[in-house]
């Protein structure tokens, strides 16, 4: 079809171009494409001695529908994702918000509030569990200062996914604050002026200016603290050992597929673990875009 | 006049109360840190120790592998951020500016991969690790970390973004492509290679699941994981544990000190442009 047949220098350029980017290609396959399917395949197949793997069929799939421990920890997961989600935004978009106002010192503020995000999750965990800790913990010294009976937060169920989810929001608050303020900054100050031209309240100018011309920005820190919510694992591994007698209350889905991979030996069934995470994050990655259509606005 | 300085008093006061939030849990690490077994359980606690000793500190780095994980962890993050960053520059180049058959095709399965929870990969991951031989070994810390779909997505936007003509005119002068790249492109995708390289760089020394899984040998592991060992270790010898603690987070709070613009402006700007 009239395709013209390369010059030899085009054909060099090529070359070059297959040069360069074959390193990573190379690496993303053999590190990423192949364990993808490979992780598929295993899903259907049963782990037995010296590691050997036999064809199972969708037998992981079935069991995992029937696993009560399984169904626990993507409660557990959903628990802290519905927890520290909206709350986390809503605290950031106040804190960015209170940011943007012309006062001194932003910068300064900036600085510290973003602080808890480069910090190890491992070295937080470790000193959020002596604050916890229900005889000497600073938390329970501060209750009791306002005549606060303090508990062991961090071993009862009750209170177990609420103390971790507290770790949660104060780790990410300051980050995603700091991608609201951006956000809120590339907002031009002439809607501002026009509104207050016509005399249109605080409220009203929330409504009808900010937040639509934030939506993006709030769409996009969603997507990503809803998605990190879903992988949690660091801090509960940190901080509900498996002795813990709270563990099932605190295990999230990361985890399980962490102990039957790892652990227990499952490689087939944690694989499966692995699929339905996967399955679950497309899904809700769908109905967030589909959803988005109806609140976020991009001009 | 009069309320709007009471307004800006009290935005004041909501900010520096969140200064206190997010700095007390430091505070308490590093003071612990400083005091004896039993001031750190005294009740009602002291905030500050009789005496900063460094009795805390000393018996960590004390500790048989504290010092060698240490250098593992230096060894894993460097390895990654400059080999990571390198690569993903190099492709990213390739695939914004030179059109060969089957570029897109690539690339949209290098997209792919950004779709997809990691976990799926860990497992086997982990077997090709197994399978060359290299579990317990510094190398398995840091070889699927190389290799990254985001940093390439990241860094052939920034080369997409430079005007075609300085390649042209280099290309003139007899440059082949890579020295265009090396010595006319990269330079000028400098804000992006630094903000990739501060989030792979966190991302390294940070991580606990991978080295997890990798390593069991203590003489192999980086820092995070010895952390969660330290917890059974030290039982309630909560000083010895916030030292570790404040030696973990140590190098990553000074370079975020020293070049804190460019921690927050990267990660500003990735809000912005997603």
């Amino acid at each position: 079809m009239g395709r013209k047949k390369p010059s030899r220098r085009e054909v060099k350029d090529w070359l070059w171009g297959y040069g360069m980017v074959a390193p990573l290609v190379a690496g993303l396959a053999v590190f990423y494409f192949y364990p993808f399917v490979q992780s598929i395949y295993m899903s259907f197949t049963k782990t037995g001695a010296f590691n050997r793997s036999t064809w199972n069929g969708i037998s992981n799939y079935v069991e995992l529908f029937g696993d009560e421990t399984f169904w626990q920890s993507l409660k557990n997961t959903l628990v802290y994702v519905v927890m520290t989600v909206p709350v986390g935004i809503l605290l950031s978009i106040v804190m960015a918000g209170l940011l943007n106002s012309k006062i001194k010192g932003t910068s300064f503020y900036r600085t510290v509030y973003f602080l808890p995000s480069v910090t190890m999750a491992a070295a937080i965990s470790l000193v959020w569990r002596w604050i916890y800790n229900g005889d000497y913990g600073l938390l329970n010294v501060i209750l009791n200062f306002f005549g606060i009976k303090g508990i062991s937060w961090l071993t009862n169920p009750n209170t177990v996914m609420i103390a971790i989810g507290i770790v949660g929001i104060w780790c990410s608050c300051g980050y995603n604050t700091i991608i609201l303020l951006a956000g809120l900054q590339g907002i031009s100050s002439n809607y501002y002026e026009a509104a207050s031209i016509d005399g249109a309240g605080p409220w009203y100018v929330f409504w009808k200016i900010t937040f639509p011309l934030l939506s993006p920005t709030i769409f996009f820190v969603m997507v990503t603290s809803l998605i990190n919510g879903l992988k949690t694992f660091d801090m509960v591994y940190m901080m509900v050992p498996t002795a813990s007698p709270v563990y099932k209350e605190a295990q999230t889905v990361v985890m399980y597929f962490y102990r039957n991979a790892f652990e227990y030996g499952n490689k087939g069934y944690a694989s499966s673990i692995a699929v339905m995470m996967f399955a679950l994050i497309m899904l809700i990655t769908i109905f967030q875009m589909r959803f988005q259509k109806k609140w976020v606005i991009y001009d | 006049m009069r309320k709007r300085e009471i307004k800006k008093a009290l935005i004041h006061l909501i900010l520096i109360a969140g200064i206190g939030v997010t700095i007390l849990p430091f505070f308490w690490m590093i003071t612990t840190a400083f005091k004896t077994q039993g001031e750190s359980v005294q009740m009602p606690p002291i905030w500050f120790p009789s005496a900063w000793r460094l009795d805390a500190f000393k018996e960590v780095l004390a500790k048989p592998n504290f010092l060698m994980v240490y250098k593992n962890t230096i060894i894993t993050t460097v390895v990654t951020v400059l080999g990571q960053v390198g690569l993903c520059a190099m492709a990213g180049y390739g695939f914004a500016r030179i059109h060969f058959p089957g570029r897109d095709i690539l690339f949209v399965l290098i997209l792919g991969v950004l779709m997809i929870p990691p976990q799926i990969f860990l497992m086997p991951q982990y077997l090709i690790i197994q399978n060359m031989g290299l579990l317990n070994t510094i190398p398995a810390l840091f070889l699927p970390n190389l290799f990254s779909a985001f940093g390439t997505f990241l860094l052939r936007q920034s080369f997409l973004s430079l005007p075609k003509e300085l390649e042209e005119a280099a290309m003139l002068d007899g440059c082949n492509r890579f020295q265009i790249f090396l010595r006319i492109m990269l330079p000028l995708t400098k804000s992006s290679l630094v903000a990739l390289s501060i989030m792979v760089m966190k991302f390294a020394w940070n991580d606990l699941m991978w080295p997890l899984i990798v390593n069991t040998s203590a003489k192999k592991m980086t820092l995070a994981p010895t952390l969660a060992s330290m917890i059974s270790e030290y039982g309630s010898n909560y000083p010895v544990q916030m030292a570790g603690a404040v030696l973990s987070i140590l190098p990553i709070v000074i370079l975020f000190i020293i070049f804190q613009k460019q921690f927050i402006e990267g990660v500003a700007s990735t809000g912005v442009k997603g």
